[in-house]
Parts: structure tokens; C-alpha cells; sequence
């Protein structure tokens, strides 16, 4: 059993920050993050079905599409949340995309950056902030 | 949106908020495309058991009158006259180029022609039948009823718990009845490739019988979403996708549903907007067909992908298609060049930029499992 979702939303709520794209991004080490879709996402979106997941080494600018989430009804574009290199994707996403619906915070992690500019984070949404965002949706 | 505000609710819509559906707009109405489990789970369960979809959104016309059926066979091309008391046929309006105005189901009972429509036609195809057959016959649309769909190979089963006559029932009769003390004009037909039932109710009493439905073990509540999976597996066209006012019946690959005694040498061949066309491209082919694909990949190929034959030829486009949750890989119905389709032949969809192996195959995608006698 995955940890419930909240316990992991309370956890990284400190160092995570979110987009109006309904994307999240986690600091883990100095210059490198992980990023994932949120709850409110993988809701609306459905079952997942398959992710194309960007290629390690490639390098986006903040906003580029760099992947694609597909549930049963539709196709949905996977956003760089902010400028930086992709250096690890979750495979296990890839053999079992059903993980970004059950463990979105968590297993269902889609892949690994080297952040260009840690200030980039700072001006994306805390979780109050997305919280906020959600609710007037 | 003002557009949202204006939506219309089913019978069945205060069920539906209790019951947490994802609601979505759909041809004016507000309806579930989903319930708490999700598409691929209500899918598999009314594979596997038996689904609830509401489809009161559709519509629902009957015609009377003595010259009802020669009215009607003059629109479509089905045997309509000669149709016995409480059996049903698949058939479509057609426009003078033979276009698919809307598929319809037309059932004949004691004393009226029973017409079930697409939600998104229903307004077109009432003044169309009003100002085409409207002197010859009465046209009355019906409202005050809604329209449950009982879909799975278990739906026998709970139906019969409620009421043992349907058990009489063979693929694609009807007879009138009562489920739960509800009169109730009951077929056994549907939209998913499997043995069911659609029950048409007074919206009053609906939403009763809806409970007492789901409250049977077998039943799960579906919505509008695993009802689109489900056709697409059974190779049922989807009205606005699949078939349109610019697809015949036989480039649809729907020629099964145009009677003999419509053809050319029947006694009443002909006679329906179209009916040369049709009697045309049933002699001597037509330029595109409405095809099933298969993809080893687990990239969904969907609407409006282009494909492209094995020297890199542009063959056709896909009408609809998804990851089939029965069968784990992508399915897609696509219309092709007819003369370069044949079963079994490898080709390619294109999905943002990228070629995706598929192979021409032959539908239904999953075997059809109706309750013939």
C-alpha cells in the first residue's frame, strides 16, 4: 500500500511548488528536482493509459511540452515547470502508467531535472496558492 | 459558462450527484461520463457483469396511424411494412446523397412505430420526420420518458429477478411490461456487443427503478465514457465521428442493415432519399470504407490521426479509436481508400509526428455475445 496521498502532500509541502498546469516539482538536492502531476490532475484526467516521457539529456525551457499523459478519453500535454535538463525518467510509469493515477505524488513521479535557475521555483505556487487555484476551478 | 447553465438534466441527474458522477456536457445535457471507479473499471464490469447506463438524453419518437410504416420506409431503408409486432431494426435516415442524417432504432408495436434517435439529432430528426411523413402519419416526441440501458452478460439475471417475462426476449425484440411496479416497453439490444436490455420508463418512475437496478449484486452504475469503449470494442459506429451526413451506409460498411426487399429486385427496392447511391456503390464499390485497425503499440490512436499506407502513401483517417480496456491495445475505426484495404495488411497511424505499427482487421473487435434464439 502506497502512504496516503495527504500524508505525502503534508511532507512536501515545504519544498514542493506547483504550476497552474497542474504539475508539481520537488527539490531534492541542491540542482535537482523530480516533477509529477498533481491529485486534482489525475482525476480529471481519468485513467491513464500511457505516458510519453521526455528523453534523459534533453534540454527544455520553462513551459515546453516534454511529455504526453493519454487517459482513456483524452491526450494531455506534460509542461516543463521551469527551464532545466532532464536527467532520469520513472520507467515504471512507462510500463505502468496506471501509478500516476494511484500514487501521483509518489510512484507516479515522471521524471528527474537538473534545474538551470533554483530562483525559477521560487516563482511557482506553493501549496496554499495551488490549493487556492483548484478550488476556483 | 452560460453555455453549462443551459444544460439540460436527465430523470436521472439527482442519482447521478449522489452517486459522484463526473458530469460532462453532452449534446445539452449535463450527463455522467464517469462514475467513482473510472472508465476502464465500468468498463470490465459490464463485460464481466452487468452496467446501468442512463440514456434518457436520447430520443424517443413514436409515429401512428395506419400509413406509419409506408411513411417511415420512405426515409430509411428498412423493412418497416412487413416489420412483425415487437421487433426491432437498426437503420438510418438518409440525406439525396445517401448521408447518414442520424442511425436510428425502429421498433414496431401493437399500435405504433417506436423510434429511438441520437440525443445530438433528436430536434433535426423530429422536424425532419414532421415535415416529411407529418401529414401521412402523427409524430409524437416523448418527452415524459426516460431510457435506461441494463448492458452485460449478467443483465438476464437481474432482469429476470425482477420480472421472469423478459426471459422471452431474443436479440433485438421488445415487449411492453412492468419492472418494479413501472410500465416499461423493455428490447434487448444495446451498445455494447453484449446481451442486454434498454428500458424505456415514465421519467417520473426512472429514477426508482434505476435504484432498485443498482441495488441488484450483479449491477454497477457506467457512464458515457465506458459506453464509448464498449461500442468501439463491439465495432458499433458512433454518430458524428464513425458516420455523418457525408458517409453512406455502404462506404460505413452498414449495407447488413438495408433490406432485401429495398435493394435493386426487391418488391420495393429503392424509394429513400438516396437510394441511388446507394444502389450504386452496392454494385460496383465505393471509393472509401470504414475500416478497424489494431496497434502493437500502447499508444492510443484517436480521432482525426492520418494513415498511411507501407510505401508512405496518405490512405485514410481515423473516426475514433482508444486503448481498448478489454483487450489492452490501441483499437481505431478509420475510413481508407477502399482499393487499398484488405485484412491483414500492415500500415501505419501517425500520432504527433510518429508512425505507430497497425494492421487492418476486421470488427467487431471483441466477439459480439447477443442473446440470439
Amino acid at each position: 500500500m502506497p502512504a496516503p496521498s495527504w500524508l505525502k502532500h503534508e511532507e512536501q509541502e515545504m519544498t514542493t511548488r506547483y504550476t497552474a498546469e497542474h504539475e508539481w516539482i520537488n527539490r531534492d538536492a541542491d540542482s535537482a528536482a523530480t516533477v509529477g502531476i498533481t491529485q486534482h490532475a489525475q482525476d480529471a484526467l481519468g485513467d491513464i493509459v500511457f505516458v510519453d516521457l521526455p528523453t534523459v539529456g534533453t534540454a527544455y525551457n520553462k513551459g515546453d511540452v516534454a511529455g504526453v499523459i493519454e487517459s482513456v478519453k483524452a491526450a494531455a500535454d506534460l509542461y516543463m515547470p521551469i527551464s532545466g535538463e532532464v536527467i532520469e525518467v520513472n520507467e515504471a510509469l512507462r510500463n505502468d502508467p496506471s501509478l500516476a493515477n494511484s500514487d501521483p505524488l509518489g510512484a507516479g513521479w515522471f521524471f528527474k531535472m537538473r534545474v538551470n535557475d533554483p530562483a525559477e521555483m521560487e516563482q511557482l505556487l506553493d501549496a496554499a496558492a495551488y490549493d487556492a487555484l483548484v478550488k476556483r476551478t | 459558462m452560460a453555455a453549462e447553465a443551459a444544460l439540460l438534466n436527465t430523470p436521472l441527474h439527482g442519482l447521478h450527484v449522489q452517486l459522484r458522477a463526473k458530469m460532462v456536457p453532452f449534446a445539452g445535457y449535463a450527463m455522467p461520463v464517469s462514475y467513482a471507479t473510472g472508465i476502464i473499471a465500468e468498463h470490465l464490469h459490464c463485460r464481466a457483469a452487468a452496467a446501468l447506463f442512463d440514456v434518457s438524453h436520447m430520443g424517443q419518437v413514436r409515429l401512428t396511424g395506419a400509413d406509419a410504416a409506408a411513411a417511415l420506409e420512405s426515409l430509411v431503408p428498412g423493412d418497416i411494412v412487413d416489420l412483425g409486432v415487437n421487433r426491432q431494426r437498426y437503420s438510418f435516415f438518409t440525406n439525396p446523397n445517401a448521408g447518414i442524417l442520424d442511425d436510428v432504432m425502429i421498433t414496431r408495436r401493437d399500435n405504433d412505430i417506436l423510434i429511438i434517435t441520437n440525443a445530438s439529432c433528436k430536434l433535426a430528426d423530429i422536424d425532419y420526420l414532421n415535415s416529411r411523413i407529418g401529414q401521412q402519419c402523427s409524430v409524437e416526441p416523448l418527452p415524459q420518458l426516460a431510457l435506461l440501458a441494463l448492458q452485460g452478460p449478467k443483465a438476464i439475471v437481474t432482469l429476470s429477478r425482477l420480472n421472469a417475462d423478459v426471459g422471452k426476449l431474443a436479440f433485438m425484440t421488445g415487449m411492453h411490461t412492468q419492472l418494479n411496479g413501472a410500465d416499461c416497453f423493455i428490447t434487448r439490444s444495446g451498445y455494447t456487443g453484449e446481451d442486454g436490455f434498454e428500458i424505456s420508463v415514465a421519467a417520473d418512475a426512472a429514477q426508482v427503478l434505476a435504484r432498485v437496478l443498482l441495488a441488484q449484486p450483479e449491477v454497477k452504475p457506467a457512464g458515457l465514457g465506458a459506453r464509448d469503449t464498449l461500442r468501439l470494442e463491439a465495432g458499433l459506429c458512433l454518430y458524428g465521428h464513425d458516420i455523418d451526413q457525408t458517409t453512406t451506409p455502404v462506404e460505413a460498411g452498414l449495407a447488413w442493415a438495408i433490406a432485401k426487399v429495398r435493394r435493386a429486385g426487391g418488391a420495393r427496392a429503392g424509394g429513400y432519399p438516396g437510394a441511388d447511391v446507394v444502389g450504386r456503390q452496392m454494385a460496383t464499390g465505393c471509393e472509401v470504407k470504414r475500416v478497424g485497425l489494431i496497434g502493437s503499440q500502447r499508444v492510443p490512436v484517436r480521432e482525426g490521426a492520418v494513415i498511411i499506407g507501407s510505401h508512405g502513401d496518405k490512405l485514410g483517417k481515423v473516426t475514433s479509436g482508444t486503448l481498448s480496456p478489454s483487450l489492452n491495445y490501441p483499437i481505431a475505426m478509420a475510413y481508407v481508400a477502399a482499393e487499398k484495404a484488405s485484412v491483414g495488411q500492415n500500415l501505419f497511424s501517425e500520432v504527433r509526428g510518429q508512425r505507430q505499427p497497425m494492421r487492418l482487421t476486421t470488427m467487431p473487435f471483441v466477439p459480439h455475445r447477443y442473446h440470439h434464439v
